[in-house]
């Protein structure tokens, strides 16, 4: 570096201070004048308004910190399942648009024109405006088998509720699973070393009876069906899927999922009709060559934009504000914003909620796409 | 007598209304080396890629080791992993070791132990003479270098043919000569060869049997030293003046 782009930099560094100092002395001189509290002591009052969805307990006399996990939760809730959704339903179309059959390549191809090119916070209010609060009201309710009912206050399902004595249950399917996987392992370690497939399902599936006859004959059936019923004017029981939940959800996926579509196909394109060839040549069936061959090499095509359709994912959640689904936006940079007024802090509290969630999900996609890259000079 | 390995009678091909291939006969035999020479766009790359099933005929017949190829892809697998192809652009798997890439097909194709394959690819690469890559990947190698992995690669199915599809024309020049070399081993060791290529200094060398095309058709076959000394079809002689002059 030169001696003239040091002073450059310095003043540049000056400059950028001064400007700071001059809005944050502009902003706390505005709030005192309309005698607004500063800091974050308005995190421990009282919130004294109720929310339609929480995860975990809540009363209108819990604090506005409570408020921002519950907000928090629901983002991340929408989010995560979102996600989940938009990718499978993206490979299926991405791969379905790739299809010889042309019926089903053009239904995957107006779909993805569709749900690509209608705003997103249309389709949001389509779900929930357009169709699940025209739904009948609750004593109308459209029943599914029995016990579940679709109407304008959301889908309700029965559940179960867990008495004493479940514990053995889950302890039951904890070692199961984990001894799915360690055998899955040793399997394919097996499989390696031998060159003969191995079967493990039937000693599986012995050993994950035994495991629940054992819960069964120590606690019994530990399990209450809890069967949602009309109670006046709504649901009473079972577990209630809000409509706001449910549009936003069907909103976020079917949108990301068109944009993942797209991408999956172009990862899926990009590998070369030569190691299709190559492949078939040596004799490899079609599975083998797509799962061995084919999907590796387009997963390092497909990761990147992959973890930007993601974080948009996450970061449009936020439009849940326009169908009051309680998400950190709407219950914390809203509600509590309105009550409070201190605009800094709860939004910077809040952009700092998403700037981390990002930074979370950008450096493990990051990590995972450094493992599966290329080596050498045509990479 | 043993069969012959492939035997191909009045195979004709369309790429739409293109007439590639016209009255296709040819018979290869156990062990024997054939090089198909010709113009670019004769056909002699979709002729060899037929036999593979890389490419479907529409009328006539091609037995490989006396399986009919058609459409009901039973056996389809098996032939291919008989029939060893190497490609003029390589198509080496490039998110797999070199090693990788040469027990790929024994593991999963040939249900071969791990251990077991990874021994058989060493022997191979040994004898295309990259033992020291096994663990590198093909982007970190020469165009050469890839070549003899992509020999080894399909040397390791133990094919009863392998079909040579331009194998040196992707190459600089001065890596010509190391694919050939092996080429020139493997033909000396008996493997029964069917290459398609511009190297006429390799026919004169391994070949058996040198054939000309042109426009699809098989225009002269011939032995070698007749093939270049004492060409029958104009068009033979054409070609020749052409890639012979320098």
């Amino acid at each position: 570096m030169s001696r003239r782009d040091v002073v450059l930099q310095f003043l540049m560094l000056v400059l950028l201070g001064l400007g700071l100092s001059w809005l944050v002395s502009n902003v706390t001189g505005n709030l005192e004048r309309q005698n607004i509290a500063s800091g974050f002591g308005f995190l421990n009052e009282r919130a004294g308004f109720g929310i339609s969805q929480t995860l975990i307990e809540y009363t209108e006399d819990d604090t506005y910190q409570r408020v921002l996990i519950i907000g928090l939760l629901n983002t991340l809730l929408v989010s995560v399942i979102g996600i989940v959704l938009a990718s499978v339903l993206g490979f299926v179309i991405g791969v379905a648009r790739l299809s010889s059959n042309w019926l089903i390549s053009k239904i995957a191809m107006v779909y993805i024109e569709i749900f690509r090119n209608v705003p997103l916070l249309l389709q949001i209010m389509f779900w929930y405006f357009g169709v699940l609060r025209n739904l009948p009201s609750p004593r109308r309710a459209i029943e599914i088998g029995d016990s579940a009912f679709l109407s304008n206050r959301g889908i309700v399902l029965p559940g179960f509720t867990m008495l004493e004595g479940a514990g053995w249950y889950v302890a039951a399917l904890a070692i199961s699973l984990t001894a799915w996987f360690v055998m899955r392992r040793r399997a394919h370690k097996k499989f390696l070393t031998t060159g003969t497939p191995q079967s493990y399902w039937r000693v599986l599936a012995l050993g994950a009876g035994t495991m629940f006859a054992i819960a069964y004959a120590m606690a019994g059936f530990p399990f209450a069906a809890d069967v949602p019923a009309l109670r006046g004017f709504n649901f009473r029981g079972g577990v209630n899927i809000i409509p706001e939940f449910a549009a936003l959800l069907l909103a976020l996926s079917l949108y990301t999922a068109a944009f993942i579509s797209e991408i999956v196909r172009s990862g899926i394109v990009s590998v070369g009709q030569g190691q299709r060839e190559a492949a078939a040549a040596l004799g490899l069936s079609n599975n083998t060559t797509l799962r061995l061959v084919i999907i590796p090499q387009a997963m390092r095509v497909i990761i990147p934009p992959l973890t930007s359709q993601y974080l948009n994912l996450t970061k449009n959640s936020s439009l849940a504000v326009a169908i009051a689904y309680p998400d950190i936006v709407s219950v914390f940079a809203g509600t509590t914003l309105t009550q409070i007024g201190q605009a800094v802090e709860i939004i910077f509290i809040t952009m700092m909620v998403y700037l981390s969630l990002s930074l979370l999900t950008s450096w493990a996609m990051n990590s995972y796409n450094k493992r599966i890259a290329l080596v050498g000079q045509n990479a | 007598m043993s069969d012959p390995i492939i035997e191909i009678k009045q195979m004709n091909k369309w790429f739409g209304n293109f007439h590639v291939l016209r009255d296709i006969n040819l018979t290869v035999e156990q062990g024997e080396k054939t090089v198909i020479c010709g113009p670019s766009g004769s056909g002699k790359s979709t002729l060899i890629r037929c036999i593979n099933r890389l490419e479907q005929h529409q009328e006539g017949s091609i037995r490989v080791e006396g399986v009919v190829l058609d459409d009901s892809s039973k056996g389809l697998e098996e032939i291919r992993s008989n029939v060893g192809m190497v490609f003029q652009q390589f198509n080496l798997f490039p998110h797999l070791t070199v090693l990788e890439n040469c027990v790929l097909a024994p593991i999963w194709v040939s249900k071969m132990a791990k251990a077991e394959a990874e021994e058989l690819a060493r022997k191979y690469l040994e004898r295309v003479r990259i033992p020291d890559q096994a663990d590198k990947y093909p982007g970190q190698l020469s165009g050469g270098q890839q070549q003899r992995v992509a020999i080894a690669r399909t040397l390791c199915m133990n094919p009863r043919v392998v079909l040579f599809d331009e194998p040196t024309s992707a190459l600089d020049p001065e890596m010509i000569k190391e694919v050939l070399d092996v080429m020139v081993e493997l033909a000396h060791d008996g493997m029964t060869m069917l290459c398609v290529t511009h190297e006429m200094g390799f026919a004169r060398k391994v070949a058996d049997r040198v054939i000309f095309m042109d426009e699809g058709e098989i225009v002269e076959e011939n032995n070698p030293q007749d093939f270049f000394s004492n060409p029958q079809n104009d068009r033979t002689k054409l070609f020749l003046s052409q890639v012979l002059q320098h």
